[in-house]
C-alpha cells in the first residue's frame, strides 16, 4: 500500500515522514528518523526496550503502528535533559550503577519518567510495578529501583528539568 | 518486520463499519494492537486490511446509565484501573486490570480487544462473566446485544461476524448488597499469562447467600461459569463445608489442559483452591460467614 506522510513530534521536534502502513512506531523512530536511543529488543511487547512516551503515556513502540501515532507527541530517553545537563533520572541511573550493558536503560528511564510524572513519591513496590514491563538481564533490578528512588528525591528537591 | 497490509483510518464509527462490511473477509479492526501486532509479526494472523478504531469517539469512554455502565470497547485496561465508576460497580474487574500484563501493555490494550481475542486466559473475561456483562455488537446492517457467556465459542473463537465490532461492554448495576473479587494465578506477578483464574460475585439476601456467580479462566477452551457450584450456594448460609463443596463442583466443571504453565491436574486443583479462597474472602467481607 502507498506510503502516507505522517507528522510525529519527537522530543519537541516536528518531523514529517512518508511511511507505508506496516511500519511500527519503533521502526519509524529508529530507521526513518534516527532515534536509535529507542532499542529494538523482542519486537513483541515482552521486553520494554522500545518504551517511549506516547502523548505522555509509556508504551511499547513496537506494538504501535506508526500511522496510529500521527500527530502524536513522543518522548524518548534522549529527549530528557541533555549531555551537558542530564536529566535527574539519567544522573541517578549513572550514580547508582543502574546500567550495565545498557540495552534496557532507555526503556527503564522512560518507564521511570512516566511513573514520576504521575507519582512523585512512589514506594518501592510502586517502582517495581512501574518497571514490570521492562526486562533487565544484567544488573538485576536493585540498582534500578534505587536509581528511581534517588531520581525522585532529586526531582522533588530540584524539579524536573525536562 | 510486519507483513504488508492496507490500513484504513476511519474518522467515525460509521466509516469504520462501512469498511468492515465492504471488504471482508480479511478485514480486521485494530486498536491497541498488543495481540494483533504480535500475531501479524509471527504470521499467525495475516489480515489483508486493518481498520484503525482506536480514536473513534463512539468506542471510548465509560457511560453511566441508570441500570448499567457501558464501557466503550476501546477503553484501555489502564483507564479501567483508574475508573471510580467501574470500581463502584465491578470491583473484580479492577482486580483483573491490576494484574493485567504490565503498565506498558495496559496503556494500549483495550477491553474490546481482550474479549475479541478470546484467549481462554483473557484476564477481563471471568470478572465480566460474574457481573453478567453483555457485549453490544454493531455492524453496518445490524446491532445486537449478547450475554458475554454466549459470546465465547472456543479457543480464540467468538460469535463475532467479520463485519461486526464490539461497540461496548455493558455491566449491570445492582442495588442489592453485593461484592466481587478476582484472583489470577500466574507464574510471576507481572506479565504473566494466567495458569488459572477465578472470579466470584456474591449478593447478600436475608443474612444468607443470594445470587452468586463463579467464573473461571485458563481452565477450559473458553472462560466459563461454574453453574452447579453457583446453584449449590444460592440461598444458603455459607459454612466452610458448603464452600468447599462448591469449590469442588467448580473444579469439576473445568476441563483444563496441560501446557508449559501447569498440568491439567494442578489447574483443576487450583480452581478448587481459588474458588474456596474467594468465597471465603467474600463471605467474610459481606458478614455472611457461618463458621
Amino acid at each position: 500500500m502507498d506510503p502516507k506522510v505522517i507528522t510525529l513530534t519527537v522530543n519537541g521536534r516536528k518531523h514529517q515522514v512518508a511511511l507505508p502502513p506496516n511500519i511500527t512506531l519503533l521502526r519509524a523512530l529508529r530507521e526513518y528518523l534516527g532515534y536509535v536511543d529507542v532499542k529494538n529488543g523482542c519486537e513483541k511487547g515482552d521486553c520494554g526496550a522500545c518504551t517511549v512516551l506516547l502523548n505522555g503515556k509509556a508504551v511499547n513502540s513496537c506494538l504501535v503502528l506508526a500511522w496510529q501515532a500521527n500527530n502524536a507527541e513522543i518522548i524518548t530517553t534522549s529527549g530528557l535533559g541533555s549531555a551537558e545537563n542530564p536529566h535527574p533520572i539519567h544522573r541517578a541511573f549513572a550514580d547508582e550503577g543502574a546500567a550495565q550493558c545498557g540495552y534496557c536503560t532507555p526503556g527503564m528511564v522512560i518507564s521511570a519518567k512516566a511513573l514520576l510524572d504521575e507519582n512523585p513519591h512512589p514506594t518501592e513496590a510502586e517502582i517495581r510495578e512501574a518497571i514490570s514491563g521492562n526486562l533487565c538481564r544484567c544488573t538485576g533490578y536493585g540498582q534500578i529501583v534505587r536509581a528511581i528512588q534517588k531520581a525522585a528525591e532529586i526531582i522533588n528537591k530540584e524539579g524536573d528539568a525536562s | 518486520m510486519l507483513p504488508e497490509f492496507d490500513l484504513v483510518m476511519p474518522e467515525n464509527l460509521q466509516q469504520a463499519l462501512e469498511n468492515l462490511g465492504q471488504r471482508n473477509p480479511g478485514v480486521v479492526p485494530v486498536a491497541g494492537g498488543t495481540n494483533l501486532t504480535v500475531d501479524m509479526r509471527s504470521r499467525r494472523h495475516t489480515p489483508a486490511t486493518l481498520v484503525n478504531i482506536e480514536h473513534i469517539q463512539e468506542l471510548t469512554g465509560i457511560l453511566q446509565e441508570d441500570d448499567r455502565i457501558e464501557i466503550g470497547s476501546c477503553v484501555t485496561i489502564a483507564e479501567i484501573l483508574k475508573s471510580p465508576i467501574i470500581a463502584a460497580v465491578a470491583p473484580a474487574l479492577i482486580e483483573a486490570a491490576r494484574g493485567f500484563a504490565n503498565p506498558l501493555i495496559r496503556n494500549r490494550a483495550t477491553i474490546g480487544g481482550n474479549l475479541a481475542d478470546a484467549s481462554p486466559a483473557a484476564d477481563t473475561a471471568p470478572s465480566l462473566l460474574v457481573h453478567n456483562a453483555q457485549v453490544e455488537l454493531w455492524s453496518k446492517k445490524n446491532r445486537r446485544i449478547l450475554p458475554l457467556d454466549e459470546f465465547f465459542v472456543g479457543v480464540r473463537k467468538t460469535v463475532l461476524q467479520p463485519d461486526e465490532i464490539i461497540k461496548s461492554v455493558h455491566v449491570p448495576k445492582t442495588n442489592r448488597p453485593s461484592a466481587s473479587s478476582f484472583y489470577k494465578l500466574g507464574l510471576r506477578k507481572a506479565d504473566a499469562i494466567s495458569v488459572a483464574s477465578v472470579a466470584v460475585y456474591l449478593e447478600k439476601k436475608n443474612g444468607a447467600c443470594g445470587q452468586v456467580r463463579i467464573a473461571m479462566g485458563s481452565v477450559a477452551p473458553k472462560p466459563l461459569r461454574a453453574y452447579a457450584a453457583e446453584e449449590l450456594l444460592t440461598g444458603k448460609h455459607l459454612s466452610l463445608k458448603l464452600i468447599e463443596e462448591a469449590a469442588k463442583l467448580a473444579a469439576e466443571a473445568s476441563s483444563p489442559i496441560s501446557d508449559i504453565r501447569g498440568s491439567a491436574e494442578y489447574r483443576r486443583r487450583m480452581v478448587f483452591v481459588l474458588t474456596r479462597r474467594l468465597l471465603t474472602h467474600l463471605a467474610e467481607m459481606m458478614e455472611l460467614k457461618d463458621w
